[in-house]
């Protein structure tokens, strides 16, 4: 073939190669999988009949316009509505053989298999390393060393252990706003989760701390299932491998974050990422 | 397609309709440097010639000024689907439409020289060429305008008629040279008329492309009909 030919057809795969490459990108078997589910805030609808899959060791982005219900779901996903008389969920939301929103599921078992990450910072007021221990205590019981590992481990992971390595006993109090997140990251890792959710992590930071997270959260999924609710799309495109697009209590569209933000196949979610929401 | 909502942004809208405002004025200054590079052979008309030349030094500046908007659209704007792909194939584009530029502008300077030769043949065949290529530029102008992919289609299919006549006139060039070779300097510049015609009409597929995968999201498949065979025409590649 001529030389002319072969790169005639180069410049042509160029063009649609980001998307190639997005569907490419293979899903894992979820670890949690969503079947027709509705929630409800007393008689009002906030989910409706949602399907969703969370990949293992995947990094899956909500967005959404507020009242959209991305971060109803993460309630859901940790039973958290169940403080809430009047709030109840109906459908499949399957981990591992166990429907999360059976009302006979242990709670704390489940929070401890599914951590969360808050959109401010949460550190209780004692010291650094009483508040990774704390939520430790809370499921097992470990030695001094194994607790001083697990809180080396938590905090290595957790992207601080360098910083605060040497003023363990300092209160957390004391941490920047980029460094108290991170420490709730630390803690939620700590108790060894297998999902994550992140419920606006970065909203409250400076844009260093925001990467910092961003480049961490890259790291966590390697060992955990990550779900991040985000009202900042660029850091969707960021951080997600797949992206979920809600719009009044409905998943509108769920596709690789490469092809939602090049060729979004729902009008909505289109008009919704490029602004033109009415 | 159906004509998308305003962005919430309205300066964002007014940037994106000076992008297409610039390519559609690109688009009209290249088809008319066609149309006289096309009068130029034809009619003999230095004039014409000379008016598709001074016409370049536009259609340059016009692409800097595309490049500009569009290099200053992703960084500020960040575009996302149908508007990142817009900005992205506005790069392509204009790229393709300074190369039709080109191509017009050595077509013309071509028959200046070959003004200066008597032609015992008839040019109806590169007259035709010249015809259905400013029809695909023109059509594929005109869906740019639209964002029409039904007609980027339609142009992008259309290619290969130019292919077959380029083909045609290649075998009787050559034929021309070798019954005379005082033929041979003014069948060459024909020759590469004829190239530079068919060149034109490849770019015109390329905006098919580009306008295909800015409206719809979605790549035309890899194999464009292709019929350009004269690399072949005297050395065949060993299959």
């Amino acid at each position: 073939m001529s030389t002319a030919m072969s790169v005639s057809q180069d410049r042509q795969a160029s063009f649609g190669g980001v998307q190639a490459r997005a569907s490419d990108l293979r899903m894992n078997e979820p670890r949690i999988a969503i079947k027709q589910l509705n929630f409800y805030y007393g008689s009002n609808q906030a989910l409706k009949n949602v399907q969703l899959n969370f990949p293992d060791r995947q990094v899956t982005g909500m967005i959404g316009p507020s009242g959209c219900g991305k971060s109803t779901l993460l309630r859901v996903l940790n039973r958290m509505y169940d403080l809430y008389p009047g709030q109840r969920a109906t459908g499949d939301v399957m981990m591992g053989g166990m429907n999360i929103i059976d009302p006979a599921v242990d709670l704390n078992a489940l929070r401890a298999r599914i951590g969360m990450v808050f959109q401010k910072p949460t550190p209780f007021p004692m010291t650094i390393y009483d508040n990774i221990a704390f939520g430790v205590k809370l499921h097992e019981r470990l030695s001094k060393a194994e607790m001083d590992e697990r809180i080396e481990w938590s905090l290595t992971r957790g992207a601080l252990w360098e910083e605060v390595k040497d003023r363990l006993n300092s209160s957390a109090m004391a941490l920047s706003g980029g460094q108290q997140q991170r420490l709730c990251i630390a803690r939620t890792i700590a108790v060894r989760p297998e999902v994550i959710l992140f419920d606006e992590p970065t909203s409250a930071l400076d844009p260093i701390s925001t990467l910092k997270i961003e480049e961490l959260i890259d790291e966590l999924k390697h060992d955990f299932t990550i779900a991040i609710v985000t009202h900042n799309m660029q850091q969707a495109a960021r951080c997600a491998d797949q992206v979920a697009f809600f719009y009044l209590g409905e998943m509108v569209e769920v596709a690789p974050a490469g092809e939602m933000f090049t060729a979004p196949k729902q009008r909505r979610t289109q008009e919704y990422i490029t602004g033109r929401f009415g | 397609m159906s004509v998308a909502p305003e962005h919430l942004v309205k300066s964002f809208d007014q940037e994106l309709k000076r992008l297409r405002n610039l390519m559609t004025e690109m688009g009209g200054i290249v088809e008319t440097q066609v149309a006289l590079a096309a009068d130029a052979i034809m009619n003999r008309d230095a004039t014409s010639a000379t008016r598709a030349v001074e016409e370049d030094p536009k259609v340059d500046a016009l692409e800097r000024e595309v490049e500009k908007l569009v290099i200053r659209l992703l960084a500020l704007r960040q575009p996302v689907a149908d508007d990142l792909r817009r900005a992205v194939s506005a790069l392509k584009i204009t790229g393709d439409l300074e190369r039709i530029g080109d191509y017009a502008a050595n077509v013309a300077k071509r028959s200046i020289v070959l003004a200066q030769f008597s032609l015992p043949y008839s040019l109806a065949g590169l007259a035709h060429m010249a015809q259905l290529v400013q029809g695909q530029l023109k059509s594929i102008i005109d869906a740019l305008g639209d964002n029409d992919a039904e007609k980027a289609v339609e142009v992008w299919r259309s290619d290969q008629v130019v292919d077959d006549i380029y083909n045609a006139l290649f075998r009787e060039l050559i034929t021309y040279m070798m019954e005379d070779p005082r033929n041979i300097t003014p069948c060459t510049h024909l020759l590469f008329i004829a190239k530079n015609l068919e060149r034109i009409g490849d770019h015109a597929t390329n905006i098919a492309e580009n306008l295909y995968y800015t409206v719809t999201g979605e790549s035309l498949p890899d194999s464009r009909p292709k019929g350009d065979t004269s690399a072949f025409a005297v050395v065949r590649p060993q299959e």
